[in-house]
Order: structure tokens, then C-alpha cells, then sequence
């Protein structure tokens, strides 16, 4: 049964998965399994990706099949027992953009696939960046941004963070609309990413996992 | 004796429509120079669109919105408040520039109509976001999902009593108002006025009388510069603007996510959608063109762009209604000016299903070399600068890259160079450089 889920979500049938997860519960099954199996589906879902098989709204519904299985199963959630983390990243829309739908896949997929991510949200001020770097120890941040503006905008906040003698303990990745290799020189960033799996690979080579 | 319009064919048509670009009527030039410098850039367009010959050389075109503002320390927020600062900085960039057109300043907006009618679906500039940035848009479902059968069944009454309300802060009242469809004969008349004596009914159609007071002056001013423009010799490039269905539907409508998700949920109503939108988009971009005098109607276009769909998905809901508004713009005399943002790479080869010259296509990070070879020879193309490269690189990055472009798209004619996106800022010294080298080694020998 436990497959059966994790294909039916990989294939993104949402109407089975649901049904799947309800199934299991009934059954007596453990709740913290059943997210671990949602978790792994969503790895599938990266691969497929990756792959050039699945595309965005292909991530982004597994996102919304995520959030409906999340949903049935919290209730039943004794205790929470946080999973081991593979590392901390801090992550946001840079200072003058609000956009948020590439930065949240972003951000999905890297939860998923093991990180604890500290998301900032959007039109995020430069300080909020060094504040959280410092008050989590994390060793990766990510910068996204659609706009013209964010070149600055990533080009401030990386100076900021070497400003606070935090450039050698953090790699940085950015990523968005506009962003290239030309603009990844401009802004002294490690790394540009152009999409969410480009993503969990630099974190994962990174952190060594 | 010249043949009714209806009678004509497409190419008839856009020959009569190119003919009134060319012909400039009420323009008054400056001088001599000034009308060549006109003549010969509609000339140009017109010789890149119809590719029956290669033109003098590869037109240029930097588009920007608050690009040409921006260069001359003009921020966003003042050229959405400021109209005679805003149209005076872009008399300016046509002067110093030399651009062979100009993006029309309409595109700017006027801050006051936003502010009298409180639009809730973009932040502009100085309302919540900073003065120097352009106007974002703000992601959210304008249309319910249960909203399909309404827009379907009557997409005009959607908007007045369901989106509108939601967009406009002040005209929010007008979800009471009931439909107009209602108003049949004697009897309905006098019930159908009710809500429109109900006080907050009428601050809402006060709303809508302030904004139009302040269109009418604000547009004045626009009209003014355009003429002023065209008589310095550089023509405006866009007639009108009309978007691909699905960009209604997933853009303005649903947003970003729920577009995406109702593809899964509720495929028929998309379907159903964008079918619906079809002939209404077609209908937007003719009257534009009709109404300014220029046959090129503007199309950017969005959530087709690669990886924002899979391709069963693209066949099934963007490219059929999206195909239908180019046909249907090109029967009707008008060029279709698609404006790709993002990558196309793994759409080409629906564009090959366009009839020849039938339309011209911009791409922002499209492999060029493969767009020459896979549809540059039967239909314009262009595009392609990187906006990181105009900011951030030097004038020599940008003469070598238009030089690639120029060896690689521009051969043999049908090629626009133009910036790969609607730029907000620019620097000054990669723009000239953009400009000024285009025209001394985009000459066709």
C-alpha cells in the first residue's frame, strides 16, 4: 500500500493519494510514515523534473496534493518528531521584489528534499538576511528575484553579508526571471541555479550530502 | 474605385494598414530629415514583416516602460505622477538615442487613475513597494474557481460585477448593480435602476467619472507626445496590444497557481475559458490598430513558455486559442508582434504551423541560431539582448553580442533587434552601444 502511494503521488493523482492516505490512517497506520512516503514521492517528483518529464505546474501540484495529505494527517500526529535536517538554508525574494511563486518552489523542493529552510518571504530588507544567517548558523543562503532591480538589490545583500564577516561561512545561490551567468559575476554570488532541482543539487553538493 | 473593406483580402488589408502608418497624416514633421528618418523606418518594418525583400538595414528597437525615464534619473513613481515630466524625459530619449521607434509612454499608466480607483492586482510604485521600482504584479485568484461558468456564459458581466469589484477597491459597489441583460422592454426598466440609487453604487460610478476625467487630460498629453514623436521621425511601433487567452485566463484572472492547478481540476472549464476569450482578444487587437494607425499589435506572452507547461499540456490549452488570435489579428490586416519572455526553445515547432510572414516573434532567452533555421525564413524574427547584459555588462559586451545576433538572425533580413524583455532601467553607455552599432553594422549590403 505503502508503493501504491508513493506512485500515485509521483504520478500526481490526487484523488487517489488522498484516499490512500485516509486508507492507511484508518488501518492504524503511523503518521509520520505516511509523510515519509509523501516525502519520497516528492523526490520522484524532482527527478521527473530533472528529467524534463514533469514541469512547473507539475511541481506545484505536488505541492497542493502535499498540503491535502498534511492536512488529513496532522490531526493525527501524537508527537512531532523532527526529522534530521541535512542543513540550514536561508532563503528569499530580494529587498524591492515581491514575487514568490519561483521562490517558493524553490523553497518546496529544497524541504522536501531534506533541508530546513528559513523562507524570509518577499521584498526582503537587506539587514533580515544577515540577522537570520546569524541567528541560525546557516550555511547556505538563496537569493531569487525577478526584476531588473534585484541585480542590486542581491548585490547589496551579498556585500552586506561580507559586511558582517559571514561571506566565508556561507555559500550563495541565486536564482530568477532575469538572472544569468552575467548577472551571477555582477552580484558575487557562488552559484546561479536556473530552477528548483539546479537548486537542491549546488545544496546538496554544498553540504556534502 | 477602391474596394469596401470587408471585400479585401488579409494581404490587402494589412497593405492598406501599413500604407496608413507610412502616409503619417496631421504629422508635422520638423523637417526634411525628420520625415525620412519616419518613412524609412516604417519602411523597414514593413520590409522585415512582408520579408518579400531585404531591408536597408536591421531596424532597432530598445523596449522599455520606465527604461527610457530611468536614463534620465526619473524614478517609477514620478513617471507614473509627473505626465509632462515623464513624456518630456522621453522626447529626450528619442533625441539622444535615436531609437528608430519609441514603446508608447500609455504603457506607464497615470498614478492618480490607479490611486481614484484603488487597483488592488499590482503594487506601483511608492504604495507599498519603493518609488524607484516599476509596477509588480500581485499573484491571486480575481477569479474563483466556481467563477468559470459566469465568465463562460457572459464574460462582459464578469467583469463589471465580479472582477472589477474584486481589482478596484472603489468599485467594489458594482458587485450590486444587476445585469444588464436583464433590461428587456417597458417593464424591467425602472427595477433595473434601484441599484444605481443606492449611495455606494453611485461613489462607485463617481470613481469611474473622476478616472475619466483624468484619462481624458492624461491621454491628451500622451497623443501629444506621440505626434510630437513621429514628427521627430521616429514612429511609434505598436498599434494595439491584446494578450494569448490562456495569459488572460492564468495571468489576470485565476493567477500564477490557480491556472495551473485548474489544467488538472477542471481542464473542460479552461478549455471552455480560453475559447470563450478568443474572439473577444482578436477583437481588442483590431480595434487598437485600427484606432492608432499602426497594423503591429503587441502580444507578450507568458505561462507557454517553456517549463511553465508540459508540452500535451501546451497543445491542449495554450497554442490552439493562442494560434486562433494570431490568424484571426492577420486576417484582419494586422501583425501580430509575439513577445516571448522566457524560453521558447521547446515551442518552435508549433510556430512553423503559422502561414508565412503572417506575424513576427521576439524571444528573450530562445537560442537564436535555432529560430533562424527552424522559422526565421518564413516568419520575422528578433529579440534576444538579455537585460543582465544591458545593466551589467560593458558597451563592448553588448556591440559583440548584437554582432552575433546580426551574423546569426539578421541575415537575409526579417530580423528586429530589440531587448529580450520590457526593460525598467537601463545604462546608458550599453543602450547607445546597442543602438548606434545596429545601425553601422546592420546596414545590408
Amino acid at each position: 500500500m505503502a508503493e501504491d502511494m508513493v506512485n500515485a503521488l509521483a504520478d500526481l493523482k490526487e484523488d487517489e493519494v488522498l484516499k490512500m492516505v485516509q486508507d492507511r490512517l484508518n488501518a492504524g497506520e503511523e503518521p509520520l510514515k505516511i509523510l515519509d512516503d509523501a516525502r519520497r514521492a516528492l523526490e520522484i517528483v524532482g527527478e521527473r523534473f530533472a528529467a524534463g518529464e514533469y514541469f512547473i505546474p507539475d511541481l506545484l501540484y505536488s505541492g497542493e496534493i502535499l498540503k491535502g495529505i498534511t492536512a488529513i494527517v496532522k490531526p493525527e500526529l501524537s508527537k512531532t518528531t523532527e526529522a534530521k535536517k541535512l542543513g540550514k538554508i536561508v532563503f528569499g525574494t530580494v529587498a524591492g521584489d515581491i514575487h514568490d511563486i519561483g521562490k517558493d518552489i524553490v523553497a518546496f523542493m529544497l524541504d522536501v528534499n531534506g533541508f530546513e529552510v528559513y523562507d524570509l518571504g518577499v521584498d526582503v530588507p537587506v539587514p533580515t538576511f544577515v540577522e537570520k544567517i546569524k541567528e541560525t548558523g546557516a550555511t547556505i543562503v538563496g537569493l531569487s528575484g525577478f526584476l531588473t532591480l534585484a541585480f542590486d538589490s542581491m548585490k547589496q545583500t551579498i556585500q552586506a553579508i561580507k559586511d558582517a564577516g559571514l561571506r566565508d561561512k556561507v555559500k550563495i545561490m541565486i536564482g530568477g526571471g532575469q538572472i544569468d551567468e552575467q548577472v551571477r559575476g555582477y552580484v558575487g554570488a557562488d552559484a546561479y541555479g536556473k530552477d528548483a532541482i539546479e537548486a537542491v543539487n549546488l545544496a546538496k553538493s554544498w553540504i556534502g550530502g | 474605385m477602391e474596394k469596401k473593406w470587408e471585400e479585401m483580402s488579409a494581404a490587402e488589408k494589412r497593405a492598406s494598414r501599413f500604407e496608413t502608418w507610412l502616409a503619417a497624416t496631421g504629422i508635422e514633421f520638423q523637417n526634411a530629415e525628420a520625415e525620412a528618418n519616419f518613412k524609412a523606418a516604417v519602411t523597414r518594418f514593413k520590409d522585415i514583416v512582408l520579408m518579400e525583400k531585404v531591408p536597408d538595414r536591421v531596424p532597432v528597437l530598445p523596449f522599455g516602460i520606465f527604461m527610457q525615464t530611468n536614463l534620465y534619473g526619473v524614478t517609477p513613481y514620478e513617471s507614473m505622477y509627473d505626465t509632462d515630466k515623464m513624456l518630456s524625459t522621453q522626447a529626450s530619449f528619442i533625441k539622444d538615442y535615436g531609437p528608430d521607434y519609441y514603446t508608447t509612454p500609455a504603457l506607464v499608466g497615470y498614478g492618480k487613475i490607479f490611486d481614484i480607483l484603488d487597483y488592488k492586482q499590482y503594487k506601483l510604485p511608492g504604495h507599498g513597494i519603493s518609488e524607484k521600482s516599476a509596477y509588480q504584479y500581485v499573484e491571486g485568484e480575481y477569479m474563483l474557481a466556481e467563477e468559470y461558468p459566469l465568465l463562460i456564459n457572459d464574460p462582459t458581466d464578469f467583469w463589471i460585477r465580479c472582477l472589477m469589484p474584486r481589482v478596484y477597491g472603489a468599485l467594489d459597489p458594482l458587485k450590486m448593480i444587476t445585469p444588464f441583460t436583464d433590461n428587456w422592454e417597458v417593464v424591467t426598466v425602472s427595477a433595473q435602476m434601484i441599484p444605481f440609487g443606492i449611495p455606494p453604487v453611485q461613489n462607485a460610478l463617481k470613481a469611474l467619472l473622476e478616472a475619466g476625467n483624468e484619462a481624458m487630460a492624461w491621454i491628451q498629453k500622451v497623443i501629444g507626445f506621440e505626434m510630437q514623436a513621429r514628427g521627430m521621425g521616429c514612429p511609434g511601433c505598436f498599434g494595439g496590444a491584446t494578450k494569448a487567452p490562456f495569459d488572460i485566463l492564468g495571468d489576470t484572472l485565476r493567477g500564477t497557481r490557480a491556472a495551473m492547478m485548474d489544467m488538472y481540476r477542471r481542464p473542460d472549464m479552461v478549455l471552455k475559458a480560453v475559447e470563450r476569450l478568443t474572439p473577444l482578444a482578436i477583437s481588442q487587437g483590431v480595434r487598437g490598430a485600427t484606432m492608432q494607425g499602426c497594423p503591429v499589435v503587441f502580444i507578450p506572452l507568458h505561462k507557454g513558455a517553456d517549463g511553465f507547461m508540459s508540452d500535451a499540456q501546451f497543445r491542449e490549452f495554450y497554442w490552439p486559442t493562442l494560434k486562433a488570435v494570431i490568424l484571426g489579428l492577420a486576417a484582419e490586416g494586422c501583425v501580430p508582434f509575439l513577445f516571448c519572455e522566457g524560453s521558447y526553445n521547446t515551442r518552435l515547432e508549433y510556430l512553423k504551423e503559422l502561414p508565412e510572414t503572417s506575424c513576427m516573434w521576439v524571444f528573450d532567452r530562445t537560442d537564436m541560431a535555432v529560430v533562424k533555421e527552424k522559422i526565421g525564413k518564413k516568419l520575422c524574427i528578433g529579440g534576444n539582448i538579455p537585460s543582465g547584459l544591458l545593466l551589467t555588462g560593458t558597451a563592448d559586451d553588448v556591440r559583440a553580442y548584437c554582432k552575433n545576433l546580426i551574423d546569426i538572425a539578421g541575415k537575409g533580413g526579417g530580423y528586429l533587434m530589440c531587448t529580450g524583455t520590457a526593460m525598467d532601467e537601463g545604462k546608458a553607455e550599453n543602450v547607445h552601444a546597442m543602438i548606434d552599432f545596429t545601425k553601422e553594422y546592420g546596414v545590408y549590403k
